[in-house]
């Protein structure tokens, strides 16, 4: 089977050695240590895992490593690699858009892609681009203002 | 912690310890063979270290209520210490003090409290010690922002308490100040732990791991109750670094990587022996009936039915387990840690104090993590295999081998006379349970039972518990009654609440609905209900739109109005009021568990409906703050009037009266 021993994350060249049909959620997870990327589901129905890849959201409970070799894969754990909260982050805080927060990082990474698409997003634009993500504690007001507010603070960054 | 050994293991400073005896027996105090040596009644402890950081110890857990940030409140409140200073320890039931349970929305009307009194005799403590040290008179000190000043000094709690080995034991019958006098309390604090949140860097059970752990998958029965015949696991056993667990019924393997154990439990062959269920989702109801102990005479009353729902937390069940000797400790997910711990030790035939339970902030689980599934099957695979072992459900295993809120049947009858009393009600739950049984109505004549009966799955606790199935058939049929004397169920529900906090609840959300000034249109409804439960007065409204061809109903807005006395945290507050609006939508519209021949169908988020984003009405929230009244919890009975309101409302709308949940199967 083919090996992958390469994944380009959060702006630097992480070393493995992993099967080419484990998935990117595995990998970041249980190799790589990032767990903020969280398993929720693993049928691709919750979003919970969602990373970006080359900019875009992926959910990575789906996605195989071999699929995303070479591309810049962003974690939460990279968003805010400085320490300084990415607008959406700190959106979020503001808007106290979670509760029990286990969805939180695959929503923020969701909405860091929904406003690179969309950067000024209506109610309803925002309600189908997350439609994918699922809050069982009911956040979901919160998040739509917290998209909102980023949204006009640069969220697109 | 044995309490000779907390400035041992905590360093030098000031300890208070919360004697608190009446909790001590409402809660059954700790079990036989507690691991802390401190008194049985104690409910808390404070301790301000040398550092000036000060640390509660709790043994409530964090499941996304956020009591840890209304926890962090009560002691900003009472000891002027800024919020960062404040670390509060949960839920380790080697370090905290006993509990019941994160249960029954007891955190707030039992736990705040009982911290405010800590944090206040701390205070009294660091004034004395001032006093002393600086030969001043403790009228001349104050306690703000960390620090002690007066008699032109000031000093950090930190250098205060250093060198000190001080303890005291208050009563927990002290008095607090009233909710008016509030400083810091009453006002929204933000989550303490939300940066952990947005960063992706706190450590859910799931996210942990261990030196040397291997990674555990436990063989399931494909049906409940079914029994193991014969097990071929060679082609298992000769994976590379896997073990075999085969102890009776229970069927496990270990394996270093995740995926590993995945593929192995796949290669293990089972033989079943099959069992024939006695219902499934449909026959469900009659059963209830046929199995109860006691209820009404057939045909007599109007049915209503209840289906089974899952909790669905984000997180599945998970639990982390290492043997070191005779003792285990388990990283897992509960809102009852000496629940688990007691399980474990039962299990393992082991005295308490050799298993230890540690509760990260966990991903969610309203009334559904109350037991220690994974926990008992990380720590039996542990031992087993000799090394730490990991236990992280998958989707299907949490939908499945979990316990669901139970489904029921209510029978239902009342009459009204003409100018809209009610005079006659009788009111029957099979099942589901007797949370918020009672009407809060006034009624004259009332008879209210709940009758126990088989079920044919693992049933447990949910949020609002069966407050939830009772007030969906109470406030359904109060509109029925309404509709027989011709009555507006506003008008209809003033007319029978006597009860001024019920009134208060109702008139407010009414008066932000805009209930008298709403305008029927094709398709459009509108609808109304009301409750009491855990100390929290709810009333909802919503307006709905039912499609004329397809019946398709969608909640376009709900108003919810709450009253639980003083309001703590009131950002927070609205939160879990939204939050209940929002799950409540899911067991209103569209979830149900269907199960037949002891499988479940629903077993995937693919084949079982969540509410989501495009799901979501407009949600509007009423707090009434009643600073006179004791604060009451707020995570489950903000959920009860969604239900109720959305079925009266597709009544308006279409003129059907759906007597089931959820409202669209």
């Amino acid at each position: 089977m083919a090996r992958i021993t390469e994944l380009l994350v959060n702006g630097g060249r992480r070393r493995i050695d992993v099967d080419s049909d484990r998935t990117l959620l595995s990998v970041l997870r249980d190799d790589l240590d990032l767990t903020g990327s969280k398993f929720g589901c693993g049928e691709g129905q919750c979003a919970a895992c969602t990373v970006l890849v080359d900019g875009a959201a992926l959910k990575s409970c789906l996605t195989k490593v071999g699929a995303v070799a070479g591309k810049h894969i962003v974690t939460i754990e990279g968003l805010a690699p400085e320490g300084k909260l990415h607008p959406v982050q700190q959106a979020f805080l503001d808007a106290d858009a979670m509760q029990c927060g286990y969805c939180t990082p695959g929503m923020i990474l969701g909405a860091v892609a929904l406003l690179r698409r969309t950067p000024s997003p209506t109610e309803s634009e925002i309600a189908s681009g997350m439609n994918g993500h699922i809050c069982r504690c009911g956040t979901y007001p919160r998040v739509v203002r917290a998209i909102q507010s980023a949204a006009g603070k640069g969220g697109r960054a | 912690m044995k309490r000779r050994d907390f400035f041992a293991v905590l360093g030098g400073g000031i300890v208070v310890l919360l004697d608190d005896e009446i909790y001590a027996q409402e809660t059954g105090g700790p079990r036989r063979g507690a691991a802390g040596a401190a008194p049985v009644e104690i409910g808390a402890w404070l301790h301000i270290g040398e550092s000036g950081v000060v640390t509660v110890y709790t043994g409530k857990v964090e499941v996304g209520q956020n009591a840890r940030t209304s926890l962090t409140q009560a002691v900003v409140e009472e000891l002027h210490a800024p919020p960062s200073s404040v670390n509060i320890e949960m839920a380790d039931t080697d370090l905290t003090p006993f509990d019941i349970g994160t249960v029954g929305s007891m955190t707030t009307p039992r736990m705040w409290p009982q911290i405010r009194r800590a944090a206040a005799a701390a205070r009294e403590m660091l004034l004395d010690l001032a006093a002393q040290k600086w030969s001043v008179n403790r009228d001349a000190l104050t306690v703000a922002d960390g620090k002690v000043s007066g008699g032109g000094r000031s000093a950090g709690f930190g250098e205060l308490t250093r060198g000190e080995k001080w303890t005291r034991t208050i009563p927990a019958s002290v008095p607090l100040a009233e909710a008016t006098e509030w400083k810091t309390a009453g006002k929204s604090m933000p989550k303490v732990n939300g940066l952990a949140m947005v960063t992706g860097a706190h450590k859910y059970t799931y996210d942990l791991t261990r030196p040397g752990m291997l990674h555990a998958k436990v063989l399931y029965p494909p049906q409940f109750g079914a029994t193991l015949l014969s097990l071929d696991a060679a082609a298992a056993e000769a994976m590379p670094g896997v073990k075999v667990v085969h102890e009776g019924n229970f069927v496990a393997v270990a394996a270093p990587q995740a995926d590993t154990a995945a593929k192995a439990v796949a290669a293990l062959k089972a033989q079943w022996k099959p069992v024939t269920a006695e219902a499934d989702s449909h026959s469900v109801f009659r059963y209830f009936k046929q199995t109860a102990q006691g209820g009404a005479p057939a045909g007599s009353l109007t049915p209503y039915t209840i289906a089974y729902i899952a909790h669905v937390p984000l997180e599945p069940r998970a639990a982390l387990a290492e043997w070191e000797g005779d003792k285990v400790t388990v990283w897992t997910g509960s809102q009852r840690p000496f629940g688990v711990r007691s399980e474990l030790a039962q299990a393992f035939g082991i005295p308490e104090e050799k298993a230890r339970v540690i509760v990260p902030d966990t991903g969610s689980g309203y009334g559904g993590k109350h037991n220690g599934d994974a926990a008992l099957e990380a720590a039996r695979i542990a031992k087993a295999v000799g090394k730490p072992v990991k236990r992280n459900w998958t989707r299907e295993e949490e939908m499945t081998w979990a316990y669901f809120r139970p489904g029921g049947l209510i029978e239902v009858a009342g009459k009204a006379a003409a100018d809209g009393s009610i005079t006659e009600w009788e009111f029957h739950n099979y099942n589901s349970g007797g949370s918020g049984l009672q009407s809060p109505y006034s009624i004259p004549a009332k008879k209210e039972q709940f009758h126990q009966s088989k079920s044919p799955l693992r049933q447990g606790s949910y949020r609002g518990l069966a407050a939830t199935a009772n007030h969906f058939v109470r406030e359904s049929y109060m509109d029925e009654l309404a509709q027989s004397v011709k009555l507006d169920p506003l008008e209809f529900r003033l007319k029978n609440a006597k009860d001024e906090r019920l009134r208060g609840v109702i008139v407010a959300a009414a008066d932000k609905f805009g209930w008298k000034a709403r305008r029927k249109t094709a398709g459009r409804g509108f609808g109304i209900a009301a409750g009491f439960e855990k100390g929290g007065y709810v009333a909802t409204c919503a307006e709905v739109n039912v499609d004329a061809k397809t019946g398709a109903v969608k909640v376009l807005r709900a108003v919810v109005a709450f009253e639980c006395g003083a309001v703590v945290n009131p950002e927070h507050l609205r939160n879990q009021v939204e939050g209940a609006i929002v799950m409540g939508l899911g067991g209103a519209l569209f979830e149900e568990i269907q199960f037949g021949e002891g499988k479940i169908v629903t077993n995937r988020l693919a084949k079982y409906r969540v509410p989501r984003f495009a799901d979501m009405p407009v949600i509007e929230s009423v707090l009434l703050d009643r600073k006179d009244i004791v604060s009451a919890g707020a995570g489950e009975t903000p959920i009860v009037g969604i239900a109720p309101a959305i079925g009266n409302a597709i009544f308006d709308a279409s003129g059907k009266r759906i007597r089931r949940l959820p409202l669209m199967a």
